[in-house]
């Protein structure tokens, strides 16, 4: 086999592809932390951190993917929806008689229904937002999208909703502080899942990597769920409206309802990716589902490729892995490495000499990452707008379609037979 | 079937009919004016406070305008939502007043490089170099020039090497173009400028106007946003109308495919709306940090959503129906504080009354007239 | 009014303006069961936007619309085809990104699989798959019907006018309609395989489906349809026989110039 085919082996099978990426990022940051110097513990806590933003990453993205990849609904507000989870598990989860002064009182209700909760308040708010929205055109729904996404960062923010009383109950979103939520997804699999003793790093990176861990199953079931819809009459159906709604509604379907459904179970896993990431840091404040966010994803869809689910994870991953844990890293990795602890005061310091300069660009690593990532954009969106995998197709149905051919005669389906090179494109008959 | 002859009592019941949540709409707008009349009446409103709202809102609207103006004939013309264009109004903002900065400070002790970098780090403060109309009146000026100048090269710059390449592609892609602009130029400023906000003016000088029952302040800065935006929306108005290539922009924001099969030469009609677009928009950056007082990285951003706000309202392409538009969402956004329980509640009000814009009625409040 | 006559689509009095302009002015026509029925008029004439008012792509200002006994004026798109009146396009309108089978596969009513919480979960959907396999099935057969089985996993994107054409026909044939408005299902097919469509079209026919067709190739309807209705600046100015149609001459005088 030549190169060619051996690089296209592993295209073609989704799982080697993905594992394969995770597996070289993780190679790339331990051996940039080793041969630089960092100390184990060090080392293991980036690699937890690499997997964390990968896995939160990728669920955020293939939520995205069935909005816009599947259905063709142009969502830019989704940290709005990811808040509405969020901020609605820790309104119900946390204790309603608090012992730290000055905490917001909560439902004090269990984190699984916490979260089931939260997943039905953001399908609610998608639903809402769905009903008049969705029958404007791509850019239009983008704006209204935005706009409810700050309607929700504002309104959580605001003093008015701060802590307010509803029939006898007292409760609220923290206002601009936010909301400290200590019984969240990674407290409850810390619990769950003790972290072992006696390992050479410390028990907050193992708790960490365990957690790590358990978001790479909710990874995989994200995926398993939407690969199931993608690959339905379902999927289909969304897929046709994508392309060209009044087509779809001519045969026969109700285009509103194929969307508002794709959109409301979007946004569900939107909220679950919001308490899964930031509620599970132990707080959520609105500063954290600003727009950025929602670009910050969008980009990473980009990359991957819309419409391929296994794109969007490796989209997320490699966002997450290259552009932006991977500059913080390979700042911190060469301060270390290099010595180097001034911080020039502003670029004109910085101008001074090549040491002045190099320390100036590490302390703005975090600018650099994201003028580096516009100009990503912008390359893309020139030379390769499917991104990485979004020229795959994959079938929209429920049973495997492709290399099937029926027997001379026979009505049975072969879904074994090797097709034969009888797909001629174009030309009329005769 | 002429229109007039249906009357303003058949319209409201077919609307009530129709479209039940536009007439829930239209009462509350009424309602609200009533309820603005009667407390101004018996004085639960005070005349004062109202008028200072509309004060901040005319001159929000005016920036808005003046930038709205920009964005929405590139929306027209080259057919997709320029999300970068919040960043052009920062740069802009930061090119100016480093140019003020260098100006105002030559003479003090300040270096040359704190200067330009407007005081980054905390190295150079504006109430020591006492930056205000009164006091420099040139190096605003001058400013105000450079913004201009050099947001309509960073414009045309970004036309040629990002937007030219992807003129037929759809508008989606455009879109997403625009945003790694966007990112890619926003910090950019936070590479070189850094990230805090710093104050730009000190020691503005104002009038006090007595109102009724009250006053109502006006700074000297804040008239000479108003000036300077009246002046530039009229000169606009004078190319629109009076020179060939006004017509011929204003043919192309209606009608591009018309246009170009008449003969109209679109590629200069996309650069002449580059650069006079591109000029207000970085003159509104400019004006508005000198009304507010202060300058930051996110100054753009933060008002793009509103801008959009007012494009919409005014309906894509229309020029006027922009300048409209942003005096109506400025409006909207200040003289709401009046019903609002509390001030963070503005930008929401705002951004919902674009959404309901855009599910009414996306052809804009002003449409049905000719563009511009 | 005739008794015997099984009338599955009745048109009565259609209107509709577009801003100062009548596009259709008062239309009345009815369509027979087990028919092909040519609906013929000059360009401008309010064929096609008498097809958008009766499939509910717009609204008629005023008239009726009977389907089978059932009224469907107003309707939405979607439900006229569920009604069992299905439409094609003048310009086809193939999934280009899609494959010939996936187009094929959209189109059947009562999919269980459409259902969300169906494709998803497990226990159900071992359903959803029983039925993909026979949707498939049908599939397949509809492409033997038309001979296009070798197009199957081609996109239709790539496929060429006249195929996309087919590819429309027998996606719509799919939903299991009773009636379908063809609008000119001809335009750009060459004339080998228009005969065999016309074939196929007389084929079904015999099966018992009716079929209402926009064309301006005269020869074809003349030569296939057994009703023929005239339209003119949208009112219905002749309707009858082909060899009623061709002595007429308020319809040679409206066709002064074309295609007669």
């Amino acid at each position: 086999m030549t190169a060619r085919e051996t690089l296209e082996g592993i295209f073609d099978n989704d799982l080697k592809l993905v594992v394969g990426f995770m597996a070289t990022l993780w190679v790339v940051y331990f051996v940039l932390g080793a041969v630089l110097g960092y100390d184990v513990n060090g080392i293991a806590n980036a690699l937890r951190g690499l997997t964390f933003w990968a896995a939160v990453y990728a669920l955020c993205v293939l939520a995205l993917n069935l909005h816009w990849g599947y259905a063709g609904l142009f969502n830019i507000g989704v940290a709005g929806f990811m808040a509405v989870g969020a901020y609605t598990m820790a309104i119900a989860v946390n204790p309603v008689n608090p012992t730290s002064s000055g905490a917001i009182p909560g439902f004090g209700l269990p984190l699984p229904v916490g979260i089931v909760i939260g997943m039905i308040a953001a399908a609610i708010v998608g639903l809402i937002a769905a009903l008049p929205a969705l029958r404007l055109r791509a850019d239009y729904l983008a704006i209204v999208t935005i706009g409810i996404s700050e309607i929700i960062r504002l309104s959580f923010k605001s003093v008015t909703l701060k802590e307010f009383t509803v029939l006898g109950k007292t409760f609220g979103t923290g206002g601009g502080s936010g909301l400290v939520i200590d019984n969240n997804p990674a407290s409850f699999i810390n619990d769950f899942l003790p972290a072992p003793s006696g390992l050479p790093v410390t028990q907050s990176v193992i708790e960490g990597w365990i957690y790590a861990i358990a978001l790479l199953g909710f990874v995989a079931l994200f995926y398993w769920t939407l690969a199931r819809v993608g690959n339905s009459p379902f999927g289909r159906v969304l897929r046709a409206i994508r392309e060209d709604e009044d087509a779809a509604s001519s045969l026969g379907k109700n285009t509103p309802r194929f969307k508002v459904k794709a959109f409301m179970l979007g946004c569900a896993l939107m909220g679950l990716a919001g308490m899964l990431w930031q509620a599970s840091q132990g707080f959520v404040n609105p500063g954290t589902f600003k727009p950025e966010l929602t670009f910050y994803i969008w980009i990473a869809l980009i990359i991957g490729g819309a419409g391929s689910n296994t794109g969007s994870v490796l989209g997320g991953l490699l966002f997450a892995g290259v552009l932006f844990q991977g500059p913080l890293y390979v700042k911190n990795v060469v301060e270390k490495a290099l010595n180097i602890s001034g911080n020039p005061e502003s670029l004109i310091a910085a101008l001074q000499g090549p040491i002045e300069f190099l320390a100036y660009t590490l302390n703005n690593m975090g600018a650099i990452r994201f003028i580096f990532t516009g100009v990503v954009l912008i390359w893309l969106m020139q030379n390769r707008p499917e991104g990485l995998l979004g020229h795959r197709k994959e079938p929209a149905a429920a049973i495997p379609i492709l290399g099937t051919q029926r027997e001379q005669g026979a009505d049975a389906v072969q879904a074994d037979s090797i097709p034969d090179d009888a797909g001629s494109s174009g030309g009329d008959e005769q | 079937m002429s229109q007039s002859s249906v009357s303003v009592f058949d319209r409201g019941t077919r609307l009530l009919r129709e479209q039940p949540g536009a007439a829930v709409l239209w009462l509350i707008a009424v309602w609200l004016l009533l309820d603005l009349v009667l407390g101004l009446a018996s004085g639960r409103i005070a005349v004062s406070r109202v008028a200072t709202y509309t004060w901040d809102g005319i001159t929000l609207g005016l920036v808005l305008g003046l930038a709205g103006v920009g964005l929405s004939m590139t929306y027209s013309i080259l057919n997709f939502a320029n999300f970068a264009h919040g960043d052009y109004i920062t740069a802009g903002a930061f090119s100016g007043w480093s140019t003020t900065y260098l100006l105002s400070g030559l003479g003090s002790n300040a270096s040359i490089g704190s200067l330009i970098l407007v005081g980054a780090g905390g190295t150079v403060f504006a109430g020591d170099l006492g930056i205000n109309v009164a006091a420099q009146p040139l190096a605003i000026i001058l400013g105000l020039v450079v913004a201009a100048v050099v947001t309509v090269l960073l414009s045309l710059g970004m036309d040629r090497v990002v937007f030219k390449p992807l003129r037929n592609e759809e508008g989606i892609t455009l879109l997403i173009a625009s945003i790694g602009i966007a990112l890619t130029v926003r910090y950019l400023i936070v590479f070189v400028f850094q990230q805090s906000t710093r104050g730009v003016t000190a020691n503005v000088p104002g009038w006090k106007v007595h109102i009724v029952d009250g006053v109502l302040n006006v700074s000297y800065h804040e008239a000479t946003l108003f000036i300077v935006s009246v002046a530039l929306m009229l000169g606009v108005h004078f190319v629109l109308q009076s020179t060939k290539l006004g017509k011929a922009m204003r043919a192309m924001a209606d009608n591009k495919d018309l246009a170009q099969v008449t003969g109209i030469p679109t590629e200069r009609v996309v650069r002449a709306t580059w650069i006079i677009g591109g000029a207000l928009t970085g003159a509104s950056g400019y004006l508005i940090a000198l009304e507010r007082g202060t300058l930051g990285y996110n100054l753009g951003w933060l008002l793009l959503l509103l801008i959009f706000a007012a494009v919409i309202l005014g309906g894509i392409g229309s020029i006027y129906g922009a300048i409209g538009g942003g005096l109506v969402i400025g409006l909207a956004s200040k003289v709401s504080l009046i019903w609002l329980p509390e001030a963070s509640f503005a930008r929401p009000a705002a951004f919902l009354i674009m959404i309901l814009i855009l599910i009414y009625k996306p052809s804009g409040l002003f449409s049905g007239r000719s563009t511009a | 009014m005739s008794e015997d006559r099984d009338v599955v689509l009745d048109v009565h009095g259609l209107e509709k303006h577009f801003g100062g302009i009548t596009a259709v002015d008062g239309a009345s026509f009815d369509v027979e069961r087990g028919t092909l029925t040519g609906l013929i008029g000059p360009n401008g004439a309010g064929k096609s936007t008498t097809f958008h008012l009766i499939t509910g792509i717009h609204t008629p200002d005023a008239g009726h619309v009977t389907f089978d006994g059932h009224d469907i004026t107003g309707m939405e798109p979607h439900q006229v085809a569920n009604e069992g009146l299905v439409r094609t396009f003048q310009i086809a309108r193939e999934l280009s990104e899609m494959t010939v089978l996936e187009n094929l596969m959209l189109a059947p009513k009562g999919q269980e699989g459409e259902k969300l919480w169906k494709a998803i979960t497990p226990g159900v959907r071992s359903q959803v798959v029983e039925q993909e396999e026979d949707v498939l099935d049908r599939a397949w057969d509809t492409l033997e019907f038309f001979e296009i089985e070798h197009l199957a996993e081609e996109e239709a994107g790539n496929l060429s006018g006249g195929q996309r054409k087919l590819l429309e026909l027998a996606r719509a044939l799919m939903t299991d309609p009773d009636m379908m408005l063809l609008d000119e299902p001809f335009a750009g097919v060459n004339p080998t395989l228009e005969n065999r469509l016309i074939d196929h079209l007389h084929d079904l026919r015999e099966d018992g489906y009716t079929f209402l067709i926009v064309e301006h190739d005269m020869d074809v309807i003349m030569n296939n349809c057994e009703r023929v209705i005239v339209m003119h600046q949208g009112d219905i100015l002749a309707d009858g026989t082909p060899q009623d149609i061709k002595n007429d001459d308020r319809v040679i005088e409206a066709y002064l110039g074309g295609e007669v």
